[in-house]
């Protein structure tokens, strides 16, 4: 193939980039946060698979739809080009839509865990640019911002986040009740189909004013992420949330 | 977090009021955490930071306890834990009074205190950013990891040096079972020789074996009952000291 004719369409060369940010191996930081499943799980919501499923497909619905939102925003940005300032309104529109701080927390610590990965891995303009506006972005955000500028698609990035809102809980589950690890990934396997659709759905908002992107939530993660914040201080949590 | 009241004769899980007094409260301020503020620190001298690793209960905490007593007063230093039981040895080293409660950070692992400072170290480095924010012009950082396997090492990207430790009361066929801590870490230490021989412990055994898989690298034998400032180990980190970095 021939990269000098410029008839050619551009290449997607997302591939390997998303199997990078969506691998458990990647040294984002990732493995300390259960998405409020540990909180789940102290409070005896959830003991094994069958209840594990509910709250995988439910986390999906909610903070699942809204990275893939902000990913497929983020790397729509990326690849078109946009002025630094888009960035900070980007990051203020997560926020708005995150009503618990520690969840907010949990995304920033994740994003800046990520960015430190992404500046070694691909340095580049934009995101030099992100992270001179955003120091500690939001998670989907620069999970968006690799994607489109390397090439990836909107629905690529919406893929990765969306699949690590369900990776991260589904993992934590594992290592927290000695869940059996093939039953479990058959759960995430059978979400498949709901993760493309999320994805779809965020891809085809990717390019709309930040101001009005989708703002889904659930009330009770929200609140799990607080409680679980407020129990680490009194008591053992395992996990950062 | 403010300093843990005088719970010195609790043991570490009684945190009395702690909590009560000053409750996070669930809070939907959409910007209370906002604008972030953070600044990446200045590039330029940081602190040399040590590992200390080994198994459950060989005397880690203790260690870190020692070399802060010993190298507090001469040196600007601050200690990262990754106990599981999250705030465990964080608890215990503030509450020993041996360094002030802000210049101890405890990390969550995730269940997985090897992958925290092997494979995915983003926790620690947080912790690390934080406290040489905090503390500008630190010397020395000291990590304490979660107790684990003998195969559990700390990343290059974490620590310039580190520290394994073992302990007599485990068997005197620790050394010789081998695995990364003992074979590669930077120094070996085999604690609480003073019960070695309650435990049926040879130390000739273990030290000759410790030799026998670490080639030229140190080992060091101590009782932290007997020595209770680590002046050994307290030496070798001296001896680490200032680091030059590229
Ligand atoms: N006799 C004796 N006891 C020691 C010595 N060093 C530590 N201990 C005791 O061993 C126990 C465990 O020590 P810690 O320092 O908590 O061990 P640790 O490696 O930090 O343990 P974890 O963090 O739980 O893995 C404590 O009761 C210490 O007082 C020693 O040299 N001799
Ligand atoms: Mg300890």
């Amino acid at each position: 193939m021939s990269m000098t004719d410029s008839t050619e369409p551009v290449p997607v060369r997302s591939g390997a980039v998303s199997l990078i940010l969506a691998d458990s191996r990647f040294p984002g930081g990732g493995h300390v946060h259960s998405g409020g499943l540990e909180e789940a799980v102290e409070r005896g919501l959830i003991h094994g698979t069958a209840d594990l499923r509910p709250f995988l497909a439910g986390r999906l619905r909610a903070t699942g739809e809204l990275t893939a939102v902000f990913a497929a925003a983020a790397a729509h940005a990326a690849a078109r080009g946009v002025t630094r300032r888009h960035w900070a309104v980007l990051d203020s529109e997560f926020d708005a839509r995150t009503p618990s701080a520690a969840q907010r927390e949990a995304s920033r610590a994740q994003g800046r865990g990520t960015a430190r990965a992404a500046s070694a891995g691909w340095p580049s303009p934009v995101l030099r640019e992100l992270l001179a506006e955003t120091p500690r972005p939001h998670h989907p955000v620069i999970l968006g911002v690799i994607t489109g500028m390397s090439g990836g698609r909107p629905v690529d990035a919406a893929s990765t986040a969306a699949y690590l809102a369900v990776s991260g809980p589904a993992s934590a589950a594992v290592r927290l009740l000695g869940l059996d690890p093939l039953a479990v990934n058959g759960i995430v396997a059978n979400l498949s189909r709901a993760l493309d659709d999320v994805a779809g759905r965020a891809a085809a908002v990717a390019g709309d004013d930040p101001r009005d992107l989708p703002a889904p939530g659930a009330p009770a993660l929200d609140l799990l992420a607080e409680a679980q914040l407020r129990h680490h201080k009194e008591e053992v949590r395992l996990f950062a949330s | 977090m403010p300093a843990e009241p005088d719970h010195d004769d609790h043991d570490g899980h009684d945190h009395g009021g702690h909590g009560h007094g000053h409750v996070h409260p669930v809070n939907f301020d959409p910007t209370a955490a906002e604008p972030d503020p953070f600044d990446a620190a200045p590039e330029g001298g940081r602190a040399c930071r040590i590992g200390i690793g080994g198994p459950v209960g060989s005397g880690k905490t203790a260690l870190t306890a020692a070399l802060c007593r010993t190298l507090g007063e001469e040196l600007n230093l601050a200690v990262v834990t990754n106990d599981i039981y999250t705030t465990e040895d964080a608890d215990y080293l503030r509450k020993a009074g041996v360094l002030d409660p802000s210049r101890i950070e405890a990390v969550q692992t995730g269940a997985c205190p090897h992958t925290a400072i092997r494979d995915d170290i983003t926790a620690n480095l947080d912790a690390v950013d934080e406290l040489e924010e905090r503390f500008p012009g630190l010397d020395l950082v000291i990590i304490e990891s979660g107790g684990d396997n003998l195969t559990a090492v700390f990343s290059r990207g974490l620590v310039d040096s580190q520290v394994f430790v073992v302990d007599v009361a485990g068997g005197d066929k620790v050394p010789r079972k081998g695995g990364p801590g003992v074979t590669t870490a930077d120094l070996l230490v085999i604690n609480k020789i003073d019960i070695a021989h309650l435990v049926g412990a040879d130390m000739d055994v273990m030290t000759s074996d410790a030799h026998r898989m670490r080639g030229e690298l140190p080992v060091i034998t101590q009782s932290l009952v007997d020595t209770p400032g680590a002046p050994a180990v307290s030496d070798w980190v001296r001896s680490l000291l200032p680091i030059t970095t590229a």
